[in-house]
């Protein structure tokens, strides 16, 4: 291991799902004080401490944390980065250490959104008895229902559909949605740790109430409780430590962070694709891998609708030709380029900053052997994926110790 | 007649109501906000441009309204002439079966109500070429 690599050494997720009982503080201690054990390290070890939660983003979870945790005085970044916040922390704390300035750090994320709801603001414009135009569009009522939709599982359905515009499938998209999210479902069953552990037929999930076409309920992501922490080292302080560290320790081959470039049609519908093409480009000539180096791939199914743009995004077929790709059967468990084999967003659930960092877990678990049922057979390399609209997005590639 | 106010202020109303962008001078690039500078090459100096009224449906989908009373409803991107806009597909049941991607669409007019002075809000929609 070279000095400068840098690795995973110890990483947690607690089970998504509803926690009543506890609050941000409580689960991200949770994660946070099981990643170090994981890592066989403590609080006081730790150089850095990057931490999100994005509902709360005010509140400054790092702190918060540190009074339950360890208040070491370590420099804390609080991080917020819409869906992406997670994997931001992640990769906060990776530059620190690229930089010099510490040898381990650690990560949190943490959300609490059981029960939330759609997700996504209108344009809000104050109430008023006489239409008063405001804002930057000069707007004298909201935009949701007169012009378009910012709830997200409309924002997403339309990039789905977008995408079938720009590459014609001639069978049904409703069908076809509904099969990637059953894919999901049965992987889900799988993950004890998941919020939704229910194989779904594609005739159930079509079934299910229609919430914005053709993502049913079953399609769009479930809001949860949950929080991730990592602990990062670099390969200086990795040597130092013993070799069954050595051995458990997961190498983070590149880790990437993107905002969307200015594209036409970005500030209509938000173009999800070129940045996470730019971020999957730039991942794969950090890590030397390729698409079909990968055996296995966690991204980010907010809605079914989103998985089968990201194919594409993330060169895991050819341009173009994501439908083939995902009817191949390409995706599946057994398949070329297992997809979401924790059961993705739209079962294991997604508790926003908590995501970018338990996509990461998931492909550590594979890369250690430790997945037990679920376990991806010989898993080397493994690709994370992660988008935040507004835009994020974070692609970071793991590769299994060669010890 | 009525005083009327445009439901944003980039729709034109009157006889034969259309869009406007602000359009960078440097780059070209269409904005329907007020903008500080340009997201595309940073210029800041933009000119009005008119819009194309005709286009057709890039993408679509069907939003289920939960509000008791309300109805569902038709998000669409439109690409007008080589400009994205976004709005809602008018005058046709909110159905998949009845909507198609690559549609072909114009731009239409409708009144959201008056406010207490009697100002009618006019907002712009989409809706099918025949």
């Amino acid at each position: 291991m070279a000095n400068d690599d840098i690795w995973i050494l110890g990483i947690n997720m607690t089970k998504f799902g509803k926690h009543p009982d506890k609050d941000v503080v409580d689960l991200a201690s949770e994660a946070a004080l099981a990643a170090l054990a994981d890592g066989g390290v403590t609080i006081k070890e730790m150089g850095v401490l990057a931490a999100g939660n994005l509902m709360g983003a005010a509140a400054g979870i790092g702190q918060q944390l540190q009074k339950q945790i360890g208040q070491t005085g370590i420099p804390v970044f609080n991080v917020a980065n819409a869906c992406a916040t997670g994997a931001t922390a992640l990769r906060t704390v990776i530059m620190a250490i690229k930089a010099g300035e510490c040898d381990m750090g650690l990560a949190v994320g943490v959300e609490k959104l059981s029960g939330a709801g759609m997700l996504g603001a209108g344009f809000g414009v104050a109430a008023s008895d006489e239409w008063t135009p405001a804002g930057r569009y000069g707007a004298v009522s909201g935009f949701e229902g007169k012009l378009g939709t910012d709830m997200m599982p409309g924002v997403f359905a339309q990039v789905g559909m977008e995408y079938l515009h720009q590459h014609p499938y001639d069978g049904a998209d409703f069908e076809l949605f509904a099969g990637i999210s059953a894919k999901n479902h049965f992987n889900s069953t799988m993950n004890p740790l998941a919020a939704i552990q229910k194989d779904m037929s594609v005739e159930q999930i079509m079934a299910e109430p229609m919430i914005a076409y053709p993502n049913t309920r079953a399609m769009c992501s479930a809001n949860s409780d949950g929080a991730a922490a990592a602990v990062v080292v670099s390969g200086a302080k990795l040597r130092t430590l013993s070799k069954e560290q050595q051995k458990r320790a997961v190498k983070v081959s590149a880790s990437v962070l993107t905002s969307d470039p200015y594209q036409e049609a970005c500030q209509i519908l938000p173009d999800v694709n070129t940045l996470t093409r730019s971020a999957a480009k730039q991942a794969y000539e950090l890590a030397g891998v390729g698409p079909d180096d990968l055996d296995l791939v966690e991204l980010h199914d907010c809605f079914a609708t989103a998985e089968l743009v990201h194919y594409d995004n993330l060169m895991l077929c050819s341009e173009g030709n994501a439908v083939d790709f995902f009817l191949s059967g390409a995706t599946t468990r057994d398949g070329k380029t297992p997809v979401n084999v924790s059961g993705g967003l739209e079962s294991k659930g997604h508790p926003i900053a908590a995501t970018g960092i338990a996509n990461i877990w998931e492909i550590c678990y594979h890369l250690r052997g430790e997945a037990g049922s679920r376990q991806i057979e010989g898993a080397k390399v493994g690709l994370a994926h992660v988008i935040g609209l507004g835009s994020a997005c974070g692609v970071h590639i793991l590769e299994k110790s060669g010890l | 007649m009525a005083q009327q106010i445009p439901m944003v202020d980039y729709l034109v109303l009157g006889d034969s109501p259309h869009l406007v962008a602000n359009e960078c001078t440097d780059c070209g690039a269409k904005f329907f906000d007020r903008r500080n500078a340009c997201a595309s090459c940073g210029g800041t100096s933009f000119k009005k441009t008119d819009i194309a009224t005709e286009g057709e449906i890039r993408s679509f989908t069907i939003v289920t309204a939960f509000m008791p009373g309300a109805d569902n409803y038709v998000p669409v991107v439109v690409d007008l002439g080589g400009t994205s806009v976004r709005g809602q597909l008018m005058n046709t049941p909110a159905e998949a079966a009845n909507i198609a991607l690559g549609q072909k669409v114009r731009l239409t007019t409708y009144s959201i109500g008056a406010d207490t002075a009697g100002t009618e809000a006019i907002n712009y929609g989409f809706e099918p070429v025949n």
